[in-house]
């Protein structure tokens, strides 16, 4: 076992605070309001939702953004709790892309 | 699977241009709506509630309580009874505690383990907050941070940082700047910023032009 | 500072001094590495909490903890500071805790 890589206090190294912010895109909008709303309803905890994000894979968790992170984690706790499957999700993603278009 | 109303309030992407995880809260979102685990109206409300809630609510908190000793000795001993008098909703945070700055202490708030702030009274936090950056250096370099916001404090004066790990959620209230004597709540709600109720910055002596 | 707060279950008394545990145990801890082993005094008692620990795994949290806000010196916990009477304070859960020798 060792320090958790969310366990940043003290840490060497950082960097100036970057102190310019940007508007929040739909898509984090929704993550926020999907993660209050499962609260909300009991279905989740927010110890569950960090304990999702500790145990992600280091590398990962330092290259998402905020709340790329809380959606990994949406994801996890739901297919742990037998909510959804990752099937489901990557079908119903899949299905979707289709209507988007692609790049 | 049409947008929903709260599509409507962000930035827009054209969605195929999106990250992967970025991408799937919509799938995950059609899925729970499908099986029933939430309605529209489930998620429609948590985007009201968090548009309603901003640093203007924590300002006028500190405003009233400059004016007014006996309703800022309520916030402190009843934060959420104070926030209620002022029609504040606070009864999100399970406790809450406010810390009072004088000449000889400052206090700065921060969350070294994720990124836990008093969002009921203040919104959503701002970028830097949550940043790597702010929450390695905030518990061992106080005073670099508050230099960066352009705070600079005598030796004399004690920092006292919080690293709020539990359910506590800490609101600083900042010092009422000198020179403010006369002014009405509404005036001096203008020079409560967001970032002096995290506590790295003072409160502004004059409204920016 | 130091409200009391009543907690007929919490074994540590404002101004107690104490050290937090230093152990690395796997799961979800709440009690910040750099602050393990370092040792401060109680500030203020918040009162009883469901164990994060638990309720991090689904499972109900009980018995609540006693929380407590635990002030430590600068100098204590890095070895320097910059200002010499600046403080560091954390929310730390009884059982992360041991009377200081």
């Amino acid at each position: 076992m060792s320090r958790g890589h969310h366990d940043v206090g003290g840490l060497p190294d950082a960097g100036a605070i970057e102190q310019s912010e940007h508007q929040l895109s739909d898509w984090e909008i929704l993550a926020d309001a999907v993660n209050q709303a499962l609260g909300a309803r009991g279905i989740k905890r927010t110890d569950e939702m960090r304990r999702a994000r500790e145990e992600m894979d280091s590398e990962t968790y330092r290259d998402m953004t905020y709340y790329e992170r809380w959606i990994a984690s949406i994801e996890t706790i739901l297919i742990e709790k037998k909510i959804l499957t990752k099937d489901e999700i990557d079908r119903r993603l899949a299905e979707f892309e289709k209507e988007w278009g692609e790049p | 699977m049409s947008d929903t109303p709260a599509e409507a309030h962000g930035h827009e992407h054209p969605k195929h241009e999106l990250s992967h995880y970025a991408k799937r809260i919509y799938a995950i979102r059609d899925l729970l709506l499908e099986k029933g685990v939430l309605t529209e109206k489930d998620i429609q409300c948590q985007v009201e509630y968090q548009e309603a809630r901003s640093p203007a609510n924590g300002s006028r908190l500190v405003a009233r309580s400059w004016v007014d000793p006996a309703f800022k000795a309520r916030l402190i001993a009843e934060p959420k009874a104070a926030c209620a008098e002022m029609g504040i909703d606070a009864t999100a945070i399970n406790e809450f505690v406010v810390l009072e700055n004088t000449e000889t202490v400052r206090h700065m708030v921060v969350c070294t383990l994720c990124s836990c702030y008093p969002r009921p009274i203040l919104g959503r936090p701002p970028d830097w907050y949550k940043s790597f950056n702010y929450r390695q250096r905030a518990v061992v370099d106080p005073r670099g941070v508050m230099r960066e916001f352009g705070l600079n404090l005598a030796d004399d004066v004690e920092v006292r940082v919080h690293d709020s790990t539990a359910d506590i959620r800490y609101l600083v209230l900042p010092l009422r700047p000198k020179g403010t004597e006369g002014r009405g709540e509404v005036e001096l709600a203008k020079l409560v910023t967001r970032d002096s109720m995290i506590g790295v910055m003072d409160a502004l002596s004059a409204v920016p032009e | 500072m130091g409200r009391a707060v009543s907690s007929p279950a919490g074994k540590f008394k404002l101004g107690d001094r104490v050290t937090v545990k230093f152990e690395d145990r796997p799961g979800h801890i709440r009690t910040p590495w750099y602050i393990r082993g370092k040792t401060g005094w109680i500030e203020r008692i918040h009162g009883d909490f469901l164990n994060p620990e638990s309720l991090a795994y689904g499972r109900d949290g009980l018995p609540k903890r006693t929380l407590y806000l635990v002030a430590f010196n600068q100098a204590d916990v890095w070895g320097r500071s910059a200002g010499p009477s600046d403080k560091v304070l954390v929310d730390i859960y009884e059982h992360w805790l041991d009377p200081a020798r």
